[in-house]
């Protein structure tokens, strides 16, 4: 049984289609990175995965259970964190209260959950009582991910992570984004512009292309294929 | 006045059976294009209507029908500075009354002909809207509402306070019209107050399909485009109130005519409220809608009295009956026909036109739509 | 000298109900983004409810803690029924629809309850406190308005800033969308919020009847100066809901007291142009810039 099932994922924007039949799966434990170019509707498909969007057709199965017309908010207590485009930081909360809400519905002791992360992400750990608007954008992003992970989800679902990050901070992030997925066994999808780095990480690949799956394959395999890479990828 | 009896056909699939019996030249005929024709010609054609209707009923009746004709052109300027142009205000009941003791002094201290009178307390409600619309044009949604809101409670204090100048708490006393020979004096009431009214549907019409209404709309949709596309936001914003307040203050100088007299009193928050319910119920946004809202508004206290007599209510208990109904109703209506009777007939309309074959011809006849983007903030 | 201390004094009992409805307003404002228009016609009929508990030889606080449970589910009754399908879409419906139900509320009020003045107990002693020489504008009962207020807001204050229920609720106002994402029921936190501040409007019902005498009408004044003063401080400020109402109570007072009871809401109407023309967003709003 795998940890995320999407079957023929249809959303329509009135008339306008950004997904069109999308169908991929991603095992536990595993990374799967989502690319395309901008508007192939990697974000709609996150988005409807979680239930932010209802889709027209198709379904959402996480563990084998169909989520797909469940309110947000019972997706996520099911086990499912969502990272959003933009990283959703609460500004006028202070970090440790970001960190605090993210494993609520948990009800998990709270000590365990910002050691976690804070060891994951030191940078957190000097700023826990700042309000997070005063963050930078490599430290929000941490922030969104600790916050993410402080409800010990089954999978995690990142809207590019990597977006207005220097690269030195990508790199690190893209590191721990690994070992997540390989210590914790947490089935990591990933969306990103930045394919290259994205596909260093990832076991999966799916493109995207103008809401439809293009290609749905290994991640080597993806990435040795130069003529999909400079088509779709830009690279 | 909202009449399809106009609405013609425009191809050939009408009913079989009907056509052969009706001459060829009645599916042809259409309302004009041209919306400054159209607005008159509906005028006129409603205006024959109405004549016809308050001829033959009794005094009483032409007196509730010069009512429903003044509450009207109320309404009407609400749904132009609501509907149109997006901006909340809940002190039309203050631009009334601006216009009322307008009207009303020149009428009570000079010997000018009753028209010049309204026409004065047109122009000084509007150069109040003015004055209001400026500072309001900063503000949105709630502050705004705020702001008419307090206007429309603090301003009836004003005559109170120069009671000498205004007569206070007795108010103004106005001479009723003179009809002609024999003609009944609450008919010759009702021909003047639809007639006014007319003309000033007909001016406000018109201004809505200019530059200047789709300037409001535009405002009203999309602040920011409008403004880049070189629309002047503020001055759009104050020319609305100016022209929802001038309709006000014609009301208030027929008000006034009407009732033969001019009291602080008559003007609360709760005119303004109910102004609102009208526009609502009515259906936002459409000069038509503003004739079933202010029907509402004058049939509505009579019919819950009615009720109140027959459940043996204590005395008074009708106007709570009245008031209970029109929140019941606001609420009811918002929640599940947003678009009033206005959009309820048009969308019946729209059915029956399909049902039948032939395009709607109602679609053209409105001011605007209920939906629009929601501003926030300040 | 006196009848300034006596005005000051009344201002700022005054000024400290308005201040605690101008916070309720401001909690629906925070967490849905509407102006509850309803609000008072709420506390109304919640102290209505206590007044006839009273009649009926009910213990005082009996009432007053009746009136605050029906407050609670009052408000969040209209929330779930009658607003939350309004919540989205065209700003116009919330006003018209809690338009509505103020009149209604108004009306049901007079039907059952008919429209004469009744009173309401005070409990404590209502007479003036006697310093040196002089008898204050202060009574027993102002005391116990104030602490009552006090004691509610700092309740508020200890409720957002340091429980879990609280943070879920502040991030239910400030980013809805994330909040869902971090499994907050969001719906429900926005129902609760709009349950207490039912309870704050009830407490001020309750506070100020004894003063201004119960009628459906009552709490209309309160109202639009709680709004006033909600407004002038900044409908996303709670400190500028107290600060706004302390002033407004203030000047309102000296206004009334000193040109006369006519001209009090024309200076509330004063107050309110000042502050809109010079600092639209409210005296302790940020101003942020809108995204086009």
């Amino acid at each position: 049984m795998a940890a995320v099932e999407v079957a023929d994922l249809t959303v329509h924007y009135g008339p306008v289609a950004a997904l069109r039949g999308v169908s991929f799966v991603a095992e536990e434990g595993t990374t799967t990175a989502v690319l395309g170019a901008n508007g192939a509707g990697k974000t709609t498909l996150l988005r409807s995965m979680t239930g932010l969007v209802r889709p027209d057709r198709g379904s959402v199965r996480f563990g084998g259970d169909e989520l797909t017309r469940l309110r947000v908010e019972d997706v996520v207590r099911r086990g499912v964190a969502h990272v959003p485009e933009g990283r959703g930081v609460i500004e006028e909360l202070t970090v440790e209260e970001n960190l605090r809400l993210g494993g609520l519905w948990r009800r998990r002791s709270e000590r365990d959950g910002f050691d976690a992360v804070f060891e994951l992400f030191p940078v957190l750990r000097g700023r826990r009582h700042q309000h997070a608007a005063t963050l930078s954008g490599g430290e929000r992003q941490a922030l969104a991910i600790g916050r993410a992970l402080m409800s010990r989800p089954k999978v995690l679902l990142l809207d590019e992570p990597s977006l207005g990050l220097a690269p030195i901070v990508t790199g690190q992030l893209m590191a721990r984004l690994a070992s997540l997925s390989r210590d914790e066994g947490i089935t990591v999808v990933l969306v990103e512009q930045n394919a290259r780095t994205a596909l260093s990480i990832a076991s999966r690949a799916v493109v995207l292309n103008l809401g439809r799956v293009v290609v749905a394959d290994r991640a080597e395999a993806v990435a040795a294929d130069t003529q999909l890479r400079h088509h779709y990828l830009g690279f | 006045m909202a009449l399809p009896g106009t609405t013609g056909s425009a191809g050939t699939s009408g009913p079989a059976g009907a056509r052969g019996r009706m001459p060829a030249w009645v599916w042809k005929l259409r309302l004009p294009r041209q919306p400054m024709i159209r607005h008159l010609v509906l005028a006129v054609a409603g205006g024959a209507v109405l004549f016809g209707i308050t001829s033959a009923v009794g005094s009483y009746d032409d007196y509730q029908v010069a009512q429903i004709g003044f509450t009207a052109v109320a309404i009407a300027g609400l749904s132009l500075l609501t509907g149109a142009n997006g901006q909340i205000s809940l002190g039309q009941g203050a631009f009334i009354m601006v216009g009322a003791y307008g009207a009303g002094m020149v009428l009570v201290h000079t010997g000018l002909p009753v028209f010049v009178a309204l026409i004065v307390g047109v122009a000084v409600s509007a150069a109040a809207g003015v004055v209001i619309g400026l500072p309001a044009s900063r503000l949105r949604g709630p502050y705004l509402a705020g702001m008419t809101l307090a206007l429309a409670i603090g301003l009836p204090a004003l005559p109170l306070k120069y009671s000498s100048t205004f007569a206070g708490e007795q108010g103004l006393s106005i001479n009723p019209l003179q009809p002609p020979g024999t003609v009944d004096p609450q008919r010759w009431l009702a021909w003047y107050v639809l007639l006014a009214v007319l003309i000033m549907l007909v001016l406000m019409g018109n201004l809505m399909r200019s530059r200047f209404g789709r300037a409001f709309k535009a405002v009203r949709d999309d602040e920011v485009a409008a403004a880049l596309s070189g629309i002047s936001v503020m001055r759009t914003h104050v020319l609305a109130f100016a022209v929802s307040a001038g309709a006000a203050g014609l009301a208030g100088g027929l008000r006034g005519l009407a009732t033969g007299g001019v009291v602080p009193d008559a003007f609360s928050v709760a005119l303004s409220i109910s102004l609102l319910a009208g526009m609502v119920l009515g259906g936002t946004g459409s000069l038509l809608g503003a004739w079933w809202g202010a029907a509402i508004l004058v049939y509505a206290p009579q019919w819950a009295t009615s009720v109140a007599n027959s459940l043996h209510l204590r005395q008074g208990q009708g106007s709570n009956l009245a008031l209970l109904f029109y929140g019941v109703v606001l609420v009811v209506v918002v929640l599940l026909v947003p678009s009033g009777v206005q959009g309820a007939l048009r969308k019946l309309a729209g059915w029956l036109a399909q049902f039948a074959g032939q395009p709607s011809q109602l679609a053209g006849v409105s001011t605007g739509t209920v939906v629009h983007k929601g501003e926030e903030g300040p | 000298m006196q009848r300034f201390v006596d005005l000051t004094l009344n201002g700022v009992t005054y000024g400290m109900i308005y201040a605690v409805f101008a916070l309720a307003i401001v909690l629906i404002w925070r967490a849905t983004r509407i102006v509850n228009f309803a609000q008072g016609a709420q506390a109304m009929v919640t102290t209505y409810i206590a007044a006839t508990l009273v009649e009926h030889q009910a213990n005082y606080w009996l009432a007053v803690v009746v009136a605050l449970a029906s407050g609670l589910v009052i408000g969040g009754v209209i929330e779930r029924v009658i607003v939350r399908p309004v919540e989205k879409g065209p700003v116009l419906n919330p006003v018209i629809v809690t338009l509505g139900t103020l009149v209604a509320l108004e009306a049901l009020a007079g039907i059952i309850w008919g429209g004469g003045l009744r009173s309401f107990p005070a409990y404590f002693s209502q007479i003036g406190v006697v310093v040196g020489k002089h008898r204050l504008a202060f009574s027993h009962f102002d005391i116990y308005v104030l602490v009552a207020i006090v004691s509610v807001m700092v309740l508020l204050v200890l409720l957002f800033r340091f429980t879990p229920l609280g943070l879920r609720m502040r991030a239910s106002a400030f980013a809805p969308e994330v909040a869902r994402l971090l499994g907050v029921r969001v719906g429900r936190m926005l129902t609760l919020g709009w349950a207490l501040a039912g309870v704050v409007g009830a407490l001020a019902g309750v506070l100020v009847a004894p003063k201004l005498l119960l009628s459906p009408n009552f709490m209309d004044a309160v109202f639009i100066y709680g709004f006033t003063a909600a407004v002038i401080g900044g409908l996303d400020s709670p400190l500028g809901a107290v600060v706004g109402g302390l002033a407004t109570g203030l000047a309102l007072s000296y206004v009334g007291g000193y040109l006369g009871s006519t001209l009090e809401a024309l200076g509330a109407l004063a107050m309110l142009m000042v502050v809109l023309m010079l600092r639209p967003q409210g005296v302790f709003t940020r101003v942020t810039s809108r995204e086009v």
